[in-house]
Formats: structure tokens, sequence, C-alpha cells
């Protein structure tokens, strides 16, 4: 089935779905053939922050929202150093950009950066339809408009399900984001595909971020020496991960406080002995309620995520590492938002309390890293909590 | 949590009548507050002084108090009822204001009752502007600098240091009221004086102006457990110093990234707990200077406001219904999203969608009153439209307003910014003039943006010019290069026309661009034959994540359509009737409300057209399916098409909504869509006066001398005929538009230049214009066979007043039953002669005995729910039924009407309700700064009405004045200056007031005429007599009530000085005048009432058991007669 997109103005350009389905529009952004999973968001803001999280890679993101662009691109916002999706997906791009911090417009970001785009088709439609048959394999394309043709590619193009990307988003070589103020810990991320603003939260609350690999082995992280570890967000399917999770569970052995964000949880939750599983079409957006379900209280939280962890919400579950429970569910539907260990200085949540796009609710998990630090400095003084296995 | 079990009857506070800054978007909470809290299984008290609202059914709360909405009436309602509990955050200021003065008196103390939803503490933080900004400064938020000024003194020197660029803001107003901007000392001066005045507590905020800056909002909900929500962000289109009930505003911000968004939710939540809001809705507003970004915190509403109505419509997210919630105890997470009915309501809706909102003014109605906006509210109503993208809403909402023009390329020159200069000079003007034009916000200065757009102007030169963002403006560009793209392409190609859909031009816009295409019907037609039309898409609050279960839509030009067939039941779709205005407000949208309820028990899915965001009828909850769509016949069109592929049509009824969907039956019905009721023609018949005067030649009735022009010479042809005065207006008008009664010729020729700008395509009628007539409204009900008279109406003003602006009794109080019968004849052929299947309104005069007919309209009137709850009979639900084709015989079986008998032949000692009209004046002054006069005349003024009931006609009189303008005095000094011809009626009444113990002030020939009528009435010099005159008098609020009937014409501007000044000083202290002799005789029974303190309460419920005993008992003793 074709649906026919508005009147195209500009180049024409051409989207279809493995399963067929194809929309027509016009070329937003670069020219050329991009091909990724098709996923949609939510948010109504943020649309520097989403091209640029690289848990969007391998990714064509649809917006919701209509107008996108309308606030330009800015030297600030970018939460990376380079734009990740691998298609952008628009109903109404902006041709006039307003605000006082814009440097330049979205479009020629997008051209800069050779990001392949489709505007003016029914994004309300795209989305219904990833919404009813799930995130699927996906192109775009202003070179060949020929649907048959495109459409054998997009059943060609490798599927989500089983890809291990972080090492295609990690920094290569570790760096150091300092602490603001004064320096209290230091923590080591592991950059599955980590976003700006995180290490500038845990900055904000004195903790020096040393960045490292994707591949960095549990040696390499007990030689920073940090106080504890963080596991960052990123792409790919955590089933995948498979070294990534040994070393994780070397440091539960060695009970190195963790802590954990999206794809981060993935990956603590195997390490704990949990599945993963890809959702249907995912959580992306700046809206999903998110209950603590230590103090009952809702969140209003920014989520980014294809797969989930499967462990049971009525009561905790015993691990090798000791008891862990679901801290954080979704109210949406009752996904795993949130893992406690009981008996391990160790937790996660799969949304983004370092919001960027999105609200600022959950900021207070870091403030109970931050106290959990504390709390282990005042109890081992003079030890690194990287030392001996347990 | 859940909800709490401790407290089980709760009392509602309405917000009364219908005002400028407080309209029916209170009737929409409110509503939803009562369903909410009963269907919890809580007892629920109302109360609320205005009839007109859905929420003041009987059916809505267990026990319904149309009382006034003062202290005194409250505490009488809670004397009466010992509630548990108070929700006072959903009837506005009003109901707020309430709250805090029952608390500080003690009253709530006294009976033990708690405030739910609201805390006092939290209220006056909100409200306390200094004590809100200390808090907005405590939370790290940013606030202009500023002075809490009680003196001119204090107010001039703060002013001093920010450059005498301020703005005044009294405390405790609601509306803006009372504020207002300046720029210069002398607009210090001028402004600080009226704010001080305004304020209940003579108190004012001096603020640093930031006029210009980015305006935004934020609609907040907070429960018990600390949870809060965004639940939209909305941007004003209009920068800082428009009044944002008087801007354009669109939902979601459309200029703000996510740092600058978050920066706001973070400071506004952050506000909201520092102040206190113990639970539910809450409104902030915030500015943001474009050339920095520097944000700050302007005010809040610790309540549901109008902001919050549009909110929930913008987003499906229903505020007023989950604070009702989460004032009993609930929290957000254990209320669930009705839309998806899976997802709780502890989320933030994602919008994909634009939604325009623009105000309705009524200017018009006001000559003299200062056409430019302000940070004082000036507008009467609002449509809104939603589209999927921001040109699109614009030019659905554009069209929406029902004015003349309806969009770009559809406005004569004149409605480009309507400003003082002359209409030559605006046809040559240049690029820089035009921004000129643009630069001052007016209604219609859209238009005056199109004008600069296409003279060449840049959207930068626009964009500064105005204030408003690029980004808007670059968007208005857009529309503009679609059309004229459009007006220049060799061929209108599938491509452009879908094109221009695309971007919201409607089939009339592109008529206008292309002419060949035989106009919108030609653009219809070829749009249809190539298979363009728009889709709907809906309302789901999550942006598609989830499916939606509730039929919320709206149209687009885009692929994929959301509406779900639905083949058992036939469908009905009720028009609604569009933003409200001066002559069609609330009252319309009770009687949609009223078929929809109706039908859907009767086995009909009801279908909803409106685009009133204030309205029950746009609440999803109210019809089966919801089209937010604007009233033009394009619009309705498609939606029928939608629902004509959705399932079966039964028709549309188009007699419920007021002027708008009438104005568009004979169209539909022209397009082959059923219309049910009264017929288009049928309509067009009474319309029409000539067609009319021959129905009413034929069944025998007299109306007053008239006759038709389409000229002056005919005019003056005419009055020569008939006589002066007579009264003119346009045909086809609803409120008395363009109406006015004309004493001589040179009025007349005044009247008629004026006039063919408003109906150039309708004649003038004039009518002899009859003095001294006692003026009786009519609502009935006809099935072509029986007639039931729903209600007859006598007006305390004598005709001459426009019935919307006067007040009424029911039963009527003068009228004997030969004369009621002679109505019920009279309405009955009437009904007869032009056709009418459903509601009928007409308008009689009585004089020297003889019944003139002055109009009939056939559909429902102002009038329908005042007379139904008066009379206990829902008429506009059996209009509806009759509309399908039940009878009366039928309705009276099924006990939707009385069995015998009908709203005519009441019991002798029925409830007395009566109708008085609340009017705007203290809302509107001239350019120069002079309040408009508030004298009334045929044409309507009034924004809203109260009903006062109880056993005799004084006690219900007073109760409607003081539901109107406060109490009635039952003690002190009365001020009289009668008119000649009123000097001898005004005798009796004159005395009572003496001998009841008041002191009378007169002018002089009243002085005099009272004296010899053994009145010791004390001479007061007039205004135009100097020091010591009266309006000085007035102001130093040393009199209490004023008796002033005018002098000439209503609509002449004479030598009416004197009285101008009168009335205008009585409207600025806030003290009741009195314009008429009846009206003084009524108000006398009304004191009389208030020193025997005969006045109490007694819930509609009590009342129309009375109601129903009594008839049962004439009824029973009618049958044993007929033995």
């Amino acid at each position: 089935m074709v649906s026919m997109g508005a009147a195209r103005q500009g180049a024409p350009a051409i989207l279809v779905l493995e399963d067929g389905q194809t929309f027509l529009g016009e070329q937003f952004g670069a020219g050329g053939e991009t091909f990724g999973e098709a996923v949609f968001n939510t948010g109504m803001t943020g649309y520097q922050e989403t091209l640029t999280d690289p848990s969007y890679h391998r990714q064509i993101v649809v917006q919701t929202a209509p107008h996108i662009g309308n606030t330009g691109v800015n030297d600030e916002d970018a939460e990376s150093g380079r734009i990740w999706v691998a298609g952008y997906v628009v109903r109404d791009p902006a041709r006039r950009v307003s605000n006082w911090r814009a440097t330049r417009s979205l479009t020629d970001e997008l051209v800069a950066q050779q990001i392949v785009g489709i505007s003016g088709l029914d994004t309300r439609a795209l989305t219904r339809h990833l919404r009813e048959r799930g995130a699927m394999r996906c192109a775009i394309s202003t070179q060949d408009l020929d649907r048959e043709s495109l459409l054998a590619k997009v059943l060609e193009s490798p599927p989500m399900v089983g890809a291990d990307l972080s090492a295609e988003v990690s920094t290569r070589e570790s760096y150091t984001v300092p602490a603001i103020g004064e320096h209290r810990f230091t923590v080591a991320a592991i950059d599955y595909g980590i976003k700006t603003m995180t290490p500038h939260r845990m900055a904000e609350r004195g903790i020096t971020t040393i960045v490292l690999p994707s591949t960095a082995s549990a040696a390499e992280i007990a030689a920073t020496g940090a106080d504890a570890v963080f596991l960052a967000n990123g792409p790919g399917d955590p089933s995948t991960a498979d070294a990534t999770t040994a070393v994780v569970r070397e440091l539960l052995e060695r009970s190195t406080p963790i802590f954990g964000i999206c794809f981060g949880n993935q990956i603590l939750g195997r390490a704990l002995g949990f599945g993963t599983y890809k959702l249907r079409y995912g959580h992306r957006g700046i809206n999903q309620p998110v209950q603590d379900r230590s103090t009952g209280k809702v969140e209003v939280t920014a989520h980014n995520h294809g797969f989930a962890v499967d462990a049971p919400l009525d009561a905790p579950t015993e691990t090798a590492f000791g008891a862990v429970e679901v801290s954080h569910v979704c109210l949406n539907d009752n996904v795993v938002e949130g893992l406690r260990a009981h008996d391990v200085p160790a937790f996660s949540v799969q949304y983004h309390p370092e919001a960027a796009a999105g609200p600022h609710d959950a900021a207070y998990l870091f403030d109970r890293f931050a106290e959990l630090l504390g709390e282990r400095a005042s109890f081992a003084t003079g030890m690194s909590n990287l030392g001996e296995p347990r | 949590m859940g909800k709490r079990t401790d407290i089980s009857h709760i009392l509602v506070i309405g917000s009364g009548p219908i005002v400028i800054g407080q309209a029916c978007e209170f009737d929409y909470s409110g509503t939803q507050a009562c369903r909410v809290l009963r269907s919890e299984g809580y007892r629920v008290s109302l109360i609320n002084s205005n009839p007109a609202t859905i929420m003041t059914d009987p059916e809505f709360a267990d026990a319904t108090y149309i009382e006034p909405l003062t202290p005194a009436f409250v505490e009488k309602v809670i004397a009466a009822e010992r509630p548990d509990a108070i929700l006072p955050t959903l009837g506005g200021q009003t109901a707020l204001n309430l709250a805090v003065s029952l608390h500080e008196s003690g009253v709530l103390a006294k009976y033990g009752v708690e405030l739910i939803g609201a805390d006092i503490d939290a209220i006056q933080r909100g409200e306390d502007r200094q004590k809100f900004k200390d808090i907005v400064r405590t939370v790290g938020g940013d606030v202009p600098s500023s002075a809490v000024c009680h003196t001119l003194e204090d107010a001039l020197e703060f002013a001093a240091t920010v450059g005498n660029k301020i703005v005044v803001r009294p405390s405790f107003t609601m509306g803006g009221l009372g504020s207002g901007m300046a720029n210069s000392v002398d607009e210090v001066r001028t402004q600080v004086a009226r704010g001080l005045a305004a304020s209940p507590v003579h108190e004012v905020l001096v603020e640093e102006s930031v006029f210009g800056w980015k305006e935004f909002e934020l609609e907040l909900m907070r429960d018990r457990k600390d949870n809060v929500v965004v639940v939209c962000s909305i941007e004003n289109v209009d920068p800082m110093g428009v009044h944002t009930g008087d801007s354009i505003t669109v939902a979601p911000a459309m200029t703000l990234t996510d740092r600058e968004y978050q920066h706001m939710r973070d400071i506004g939540i952050a506000v909201l707990r520092e102040v206190g809001v113990d639970t539910g809705g809450c409104n902030i507003q915030f500015a943001i200077n474009p050339a920095d970004g520097r944000m700050i915190v302007i005010e809040m509403n610790p309540r549901v406001s109008r902001s919050s109505a549009l909110a929930s419509k913008a987003t499906g997210f229903p505020i007023a219904k989950i604070a009702a919630k989460l004032a009993v105890g609930f929290t957000l997470d254990e209320v669930s999203n009705d839309i998806t009915q899976a997802t709780p309501a502890s989320f933030e809706p994602a919008l994909d969608y634009v939604v325009v909102k623009i105000p309705r003014f009524a200017f018009e109605k006001f000559p003299g009153a200062d056409p430019v906006l302000t940070t004082h509210m000036k507008s009467v109503g609002e449509a809104m439209s939603i589209g999927r993208n921001f040109t699109e809403a614009l030019g659905k909402a554009m069209r929406s307003m029902e004015t003349k023009e309806a969009g770009f390329w559809t406005a004569s020159q004149s409605a480009a910014g309507r400003s003082n200069q002359s209409s030559t000079a605006r046809d040559f003007a240049s690029v820089d003039e035009l921004l000129g034009i643009a630069s001052v916000p007016t209604d219609g200065r859209l238009y005056a943006i199109e004008r600069a757009l296409l003279a060449g102007a840049t959207i930068d030169q626009v964009a500064d010019a105005t204030g408003i963002d690029p980004w808007f403006i670059d968007q208005m560009a857009l529309i503009l290069e679609v059309g004229e793209s459009l007006r220049e392409a060799p061929a209108v190609t599938p491509d452009l026309l879908r094109h221009a859909k695309r971007h919201g031009l409607s089939d009339r816009q592109i008529a206008a661009l292309r002419p060949e295409l035989a106009g919108e019907d030609g653009v219809r037609a070829l749009r249809h034959r190539i298979g363009i039309r728009p889709v709907f898409k809906t309302v789901d609050t999550c942006a598609a994540e989830f499916e939606a279960k509730t039929p919320y839509h709206y149209s687009s030009y885009d692929s994929e359509t959301e509406v779900v067939a639905q083949r058992e039941r036939p469908k009905v779709l009720i028009l609604g009737s569009g933003p409200n205005r001066i002559g069609q407000g609330i009252e319309f949208d009770y009687s949609c409300v009223h078929a929809v309820m109706a039908l859907r028990d009767a086995g009909y899915e009801t279908v909803m057209v409106n685009c009133n965001p204030e309205t029950v009828s746009t609440d999803y909850d109210t019809a089966d399916r919801l089209y937010f769509e604007p009233l033009t016949f394009e619009d309705v069109l498609e939606v029928v098409h939608a629902e004509q592929q959705s399932g079966t049509v039964a028709g549309v009824i188009c007699t419920l909504g007021g002027q708008t969907p009438l104005g568009l039956a004979q169209r539909l019905k022209d397009a082959g869509v059923p219309v049910l009721g009264t017929q288009p023609e049928a309509i067009d018949l009474a319309e029409h006066r000539g067609a009319f005067g021959r129905v009413l030649d034929a069944a025998g009735l007299p109306a007053p001398k008239h006759g038709m022009a389409t000229s002056f010479a005919e005019a003056k042809a005419v009055a020569d005929t008939i006589g002066y005065p007579v009264l003119v207006r346009p045909s086809y008008v609803l409120g008395g538009r363009g109406m006015e009664i004309v004493y001589d010729e040179t009025n007349l020729a005044a009247y008629i230049e004026k006039a063919t700008d408003i109906a150039a395509d309708h004649p003038v009628l004039v009518d002899r214009f009859l003095d001294d007539a006692v003026e009786i409204d009519v609502d009935a009900l006809y099935d072509g066979t029986e007639l039931y008279l729903g209600g007859v109406m006598e007006h305390i003003e004598e005709a001459g007043i426009h019935s919307g602006d006067s007040a009424c009794a029911l039963p009527p109080i003068t009228l004997g039953s030969a004369t009621i019968a002679q109505v019920r004849e009279a309405t009955e052929k009437i009904a007869a002669g032009v056709g009418v299947l459903g509601l009928l309104n007409v308008q009689y005069a009585l004089g020297s005995d003889i019944l003139y007919v002055l109009e009939a309209n056939p559909r429902a009137s102002r009038t329908v729910p005042f007379v139904s709850k008066a009379t206990a009979v829902p008429l506009a639900k059996a209009a509806a039924r009759i509309a399908l084709g039940t009878s009366i015989a039928e309705l009276r079986a099924e006990g939707l009407l009385p069995r015998y008998g009908d709203g005519g032949d009441l019991p002798a000692d029925a409830p007395i309700a009566v109708k008085e009209a609340v009017l705007p004046f203290h809302r509107f002054r001239t350019p120069a700064g002079d309040q408009v006069d508030s004298i009334l005349g045929p044409e309507m003024k009034s924004t809203g009405e109260v009903m006062g009931i109880d056993r005799v006609f004084g006690t219900a009189f007073a109760k409607s004045q003081a539901a109107a303008y406060g109490s009635l005095p039952s003690q002190g000094v009365v001020f009289v200056s009668i008119a000649n011809r009123d000097k001898r009626a005004a005798i009796f009444p004159v005395k009572r007031l003496h001998d009841l113990g008041f002191r009378i002030l007169a002018t002089a020939g009243t002085a005099q005429v009272m004296r010899r009528n053994g009145v010791d009435a004390e001479v007061v010099g007039k205004f135009s007599d100097g020091p010591g005159n009266i309006v000085e008098r007035i102001l130093a609020g040393d009199v209490d009530l004023i008796l002033n009937t005018p002098f000439g014409s209503p609509g002449n501007s004479g030598p009416r000085v004197d009285g101008y000044e009168i009335r205008t000083a009585a409207v600025q202290a806030g003290i009741p005048c009195l314009t008429t002799v009846q009206a003084a005789a009524a108000a006398v029974q009304g004191i009389e009432a208030l020193i025997r303190d005969e006045v109490g309460v007694r819930s509609l419920q009590a009342h129309h058991e009375i109601l129903a005993a009594l008839v049962a008992e004439r009824d029973a003793a009618q049958l044993e007669a007929d033995r």
C-alpha cells in the first residue's frame, strides 16, 4: 500500500518499511539513501539532543511533534560530538530559526553531517503503524525512488535484534570530565554510548568522571582507582554484549558500587542473571511516568529504549549476588525501569535521569549515587572499592 | 491512597454569571467536578447564580442552589446543607474569593467545613504579589523588579527608577481588571489611580515592564503525594503587554529549546510546591526576553482557569475532572487516562498537532470603546482549532471567528488593523505605515500583518514592529506564499490545491485567489472531483503511542483517517454555537448539550461539532463523538461526509446552537444533508420580514407598523408613514446587532449610513417603536399539531431594551390569564404558520391591551435554560426529540414533558424566577481613558445572566440583583433623577423608599415633583453644576442606590452628559443603578423583602418538588372537574 504524502515542494523522497508500507515525502537534510530501525520519539522539545544521542545509532527516528527545527541548532545542547541517527523523519521542518542561542539551522546541520531525512509525510500514520506492527527496518532514499527495489535493500539490511553496537559509538580513548567545585569522588564510566549530560550531572555533585571505552576490562577499570563504576546508555541488543556483561559480573563480585542507566541497566540486569527482551515499539519520549517503588512517587522521565530487563515485579529475586528488586516501573505498561541489589552496592534505571532532552524529575538518582559513594567512603576510608573480590 | 472516606458531602461553588474574564470554562470545570464527585459516591451540593449553566441542571447535584454568590448566601447554603467540605477551585476567582472570605469571617470554622483542593495560605501566597515574588526568588526564579504601592506617590517614586516603563496590577481582581501599562509619568498617574480603585484592598503592584517579551504559560497539576505533572505548555503569539485572554495562543510552545522548556518546568514546579498548592490544577505565566533568554515568572493562579479549559481541550487531559479526583484524595497514578483507558494520569501529554486559540471581541457593541489590546482583558469569547501544523491550525482558527473576514485574502481592507486611520490613508499605505498599523495590538492585527507582508515588509520588520516571534511571522508568510503561488500559477493543479489545503486555506480563500473556479462551491466541487478531502485525526494525549479509545477528532489534510465505523445506531450531528459573543453564549451550548443527552438516551449516536474550548459541549465526555472543527459550511460538510462514511447519518440539528448553525441550515440542505427539526425554509420565513408579515396577516395577528428599506429614501418614506420613534435594524441578526431606536430623520439618515456596512445584501427593517408597552418573551415547543408553551416571561423593563439585557419574571407577574390565553393562541398560529418542528421563541409587546408580535425565532433562544430551570421542564431535550419525529403527546406519555398543562398555566403559587442581565461596561474605556456609557438600548450588551428564584417576586428580584450587582441596600441614600415622561410613574416607588427610611437625593426638577408628593428630597447639583455635584457624592461613597432614567433617545448622542456621568460613577462605585421606573418598582419590592429579612435559600430540587406538588394538585382538581 502506498500512502500519498502531502503536496511535495522539494526533491522527492521515499520511506519504505520492511513490511512494504511506503510513505512519500520530500528530501529533508542531505540527499542519499539510508537504512536503520524505524522508531518514533514523542518529545515535543529536544530534537538536537535526540539527534546527537548515541543510543539512536542505526535508528531512523520519526518525530511525532510536527514542527521540528524551530529553535535551530546551537553550540551547547548536543549530547555528543555528532548526529547519530541513521535517518530523520519529520512532518514540517522549520523554514525560519528563532532562538537567541541558535547558531545555524537544523537543515544546514543535517546536510553538513550528511544525515538523510524525509519530511511532509503523515508521521502520525507512520507512528500508528509502528505502534501496531512494532519497530522495524526501514529505508529513506532520495536516489532510489522505486519502492520494490528499495524494499529489497531494506530486507537485506541488518536487524536491531542481535546488533552489538557499543563499540561503534564508544570513545576509543579514555578521557576525564572533572568535578565542578570540590572534588569528592571519582567514577569510571563505561561508554556504551554516553551522553554529554551524564558526566556533567555527576560533575555537579563533585564527581570526577573517567570515561572508558566500552571494551574496558575489569582490570583496566580497577586501574583507574575510581570509587565506583557507571554503566552508560547506548545502542544495540544487550543480549549480544556478553563480554561487557562478564566485566560487570566481575565488578559485582568485588562489590564495586555500580550505577547504570539505560543500556547500563540492561547490562547490570544480565550480569545479575536476568534476561532482556525487545519491546514491540519501545519507549522514546520525555513524558513517561515511572514510579519509584520505594517511595510510591511518580516521576516524569525521559526514555529511549527498545529493549527491557525481564525481572519479576512482585517480589525481590534471589540472584548470585543476593536479593535484587525491581526498584522502578513504568506505569504505562509495567515495564521494568530500575533494579536495586540489596546485598551489593549496585542500582540502575532503564530511563534517563540526566534528561537532555527531558524533565529533571529523576535527577535525584545522581544524588543517590553520590550518597552511596559517601557512605562507602566513610565505611572504608582509604580503601578502593575496586579492590579484592569478596 | 484512594479517596477520602472521612468526608461524604461536598459543596461546589460555581463562578456565577458570564463576564469578561470568567466565562463558560467554569461551567465546563464545575460540571466535570459534579459528575466526578457524584460518581465517587459523595453527596454534592452546588451554588451558582447562573441558570444558563449545565452544572445547575438539577441532575448534576443532589442539591442545586441557584442563589447569589455572596458570602451571606453561601453561608445560608452551608447552614442549610451542612457539607463536610467545600471545593472552591473550579469556580474561578469568584469561588476562590468566596472561600477566602468565608474563612476569614469564621464561617467555615463555625460550621466545621473543610476546604478541599485549596489551602488558604497557598491562595494568599499565590495572590499576594510580593509574597509570590519572594517565593519565586526563593526557588531560584527571576521576577521583574517591582513595588507594592498603596498610594500614587509611592508608585511614582518607584516608576522613576525603571524609566517609567511599568505595569500596574491591582491585588485580588480577575481577568486583569484594573491593570494597565504606562510608558510615561502621565500614564503612570492614570494607570495607578485606576488600579487602586479596582483593587478591593486598594493595593497595586507596580512592576518593571516586560512589554514585548515572549509570553508562555504552563498548566500544572499536583496531588497529595506531591506528584506533579505539566499538562500543557502554551505560547502566546502576541507578546507580553496583551492579556493572555486577548492573545492568540498556541499549544504546545513552539519556540523553546528543551533546556529553556525544562528550566521553565523546573521553576514552575518549584513555585507550585513552595506556594503550597494543595492538590489540583494551577497555571503559571512566564516571560522570556527574546534577546538573551532571561526568563521571569509573571503570576500564578492556584486554581482551574480559562487556560486550563483550553489546555484540557488541547491535550485531551481533563484538568478539572482530575482536579476533583485529586481534591478527594486520589493521586495522579490512581486516576486513569480516559482516552487510552490503559495508562495513568500521572504523565505529561504529548501532542502531535498544533492548537491555536484566537479571542473573539465585541467592540462593535461598545462604540467609543478603545479597541487597543492591553493587559486588561476585553475579549468576550474564543475559538480553538487543531491542525497538523501551525498554518492549518491558524487558518481554521481564523475562520472559526465568524467575523466578516475568515482568513487571509477574505478581509476587506478596512479590517486590517482597526485603527483610527482613515480608510483612504490605508488604501495607499506604505510598508512603514502598514508596519505602524501592525505594531498596535488590536482585534484584526493578523490582517494588518497580512497587508504588511503582502506590501513587501520582511519577516524581521514585521517581527520587530509587532514583537511577535519571527517563527510565527514566517509561518504567516508561508501561508501567504502558498496562496500567492496558487494565485499566480498558470493552472490550478491537484498538487497546488493539496498544498494549499495542507496549509489551512479554506475553499473560500482559494476561491478568492482563483476567481475562475466559480466561488467556494466551485472549489469544493473541483476538490471532491479529484479526491482532495481532509482526514480526521484523534486527540489522544500521547502522540499515537497508545491506542485512543475516545473519538475526539479534528480534521487535517493528511493521509490516514481514524474515524471508526459505527453502523448499529443512526447518527445525529449537533452543531454548536462557536465562540461566545454578546448575544450568543453559553445558553446555546446548554441547549446543544441537552440535545446530546436526550438523543443518546433515545438510542442515537450523538456527534458534536463545535470550536469553542470553554464549553461543556466540547468535553469529549459529552457526545459519543466530538469533532473540534470550525462551524463553517466547508468544515461541517466534511464532518458530515466522514460520518456518512462511518455509518448512517439521520441528520443534522441546526436550531439549537444559535445563529451560527442556523445560518448553515439551508446550504446543508441544498447539499443533500438531512436537516432535522424546523426546516431552513421555515427559518427563512420567520427571518424574512415580508414573508413573516404575511404569516401574521393570515393568522390575524397584529405587528407594529413596519416596512423595509434598502436606502435612506425608502427608510424615510416608511418612517414618515408609520411615525417616529422607529426601531431600525438589519434583518438576520442575533442579539440586536445594529438595532437602534430612532426618534427623528437626522438620526435615521445617520443610521442608514452605518447600516449599509452591516448588511449590504439584506434590507433594513423599520418598525414603529411601541413606547410604554410591556414586552413578553415566550419559549414554546411545536410538533406540527400540538403547542407546548414552555414559559411566558414578562420583561421588567419596557419594550425598547433588548430582551437579552432586560430583566424578566417567570411566571409573569402582572399578566392575566386572558392575556396568556391570547399569547398561547398567537404562538400556536405562528408556530403552525411558520412550520416549526421544535423550539420557537416569540417576542410580544402588550400596549394598550393589544398584543403585538415583535419577532419570532424558530430556534432555541437564550432563555431556554432559564425557562427549563424555572419550570422544571427540559425544553431543549424535548426539542431534540421532536426534531427526530417524536410528538409532544408521546413526550408527555414518556414523562419528558408534563402529563397535563404547560408552562403557560403554572399554578398561582408556583415559585417565581427572575432573570437579570450582567453588563460589562466597567471593562471598556474610550481611547481617552473615559468609561463607555452604560445605557441600555435595543442592541444587546450583556455578557451573561443570573437567576433569582423564590416564592414571591420581591425576594426573587432582590436575589437577582444581589447576584448581578451585589445586594440591594436595605437602608441609606437613594439618588433620583427622572426624565419628565417618567416622573408621574416614579412618584410611588420613590415615596415608598422614603417611607422605608431611605434618604432621597434628587436633581432640582425631580426634587420639586417629589416634594409636592410628600417626599423630603434633598436637591443635589448635576455634574455640570460643578463642585459638590452628584457625581462627586457617588464617587465618595455617599450614595447606596441610583434611579436615573435617561432623557431622549438611548441611541442618540443628545444632551445626555449628566446621565452618562452619573451612570459611569455608579459603575465605578459598584452600586446598583436602575435606569427604568419599572426596575425601580421591582427594586422596592426587593428592598421590602430584605428589610423583612425574608430572603432564605432553597434548592432547585426543592422548588421543583413544590412545583410538582402544586401541578399535581391542579391536575387532580382538573380531572375532578372533568368528571
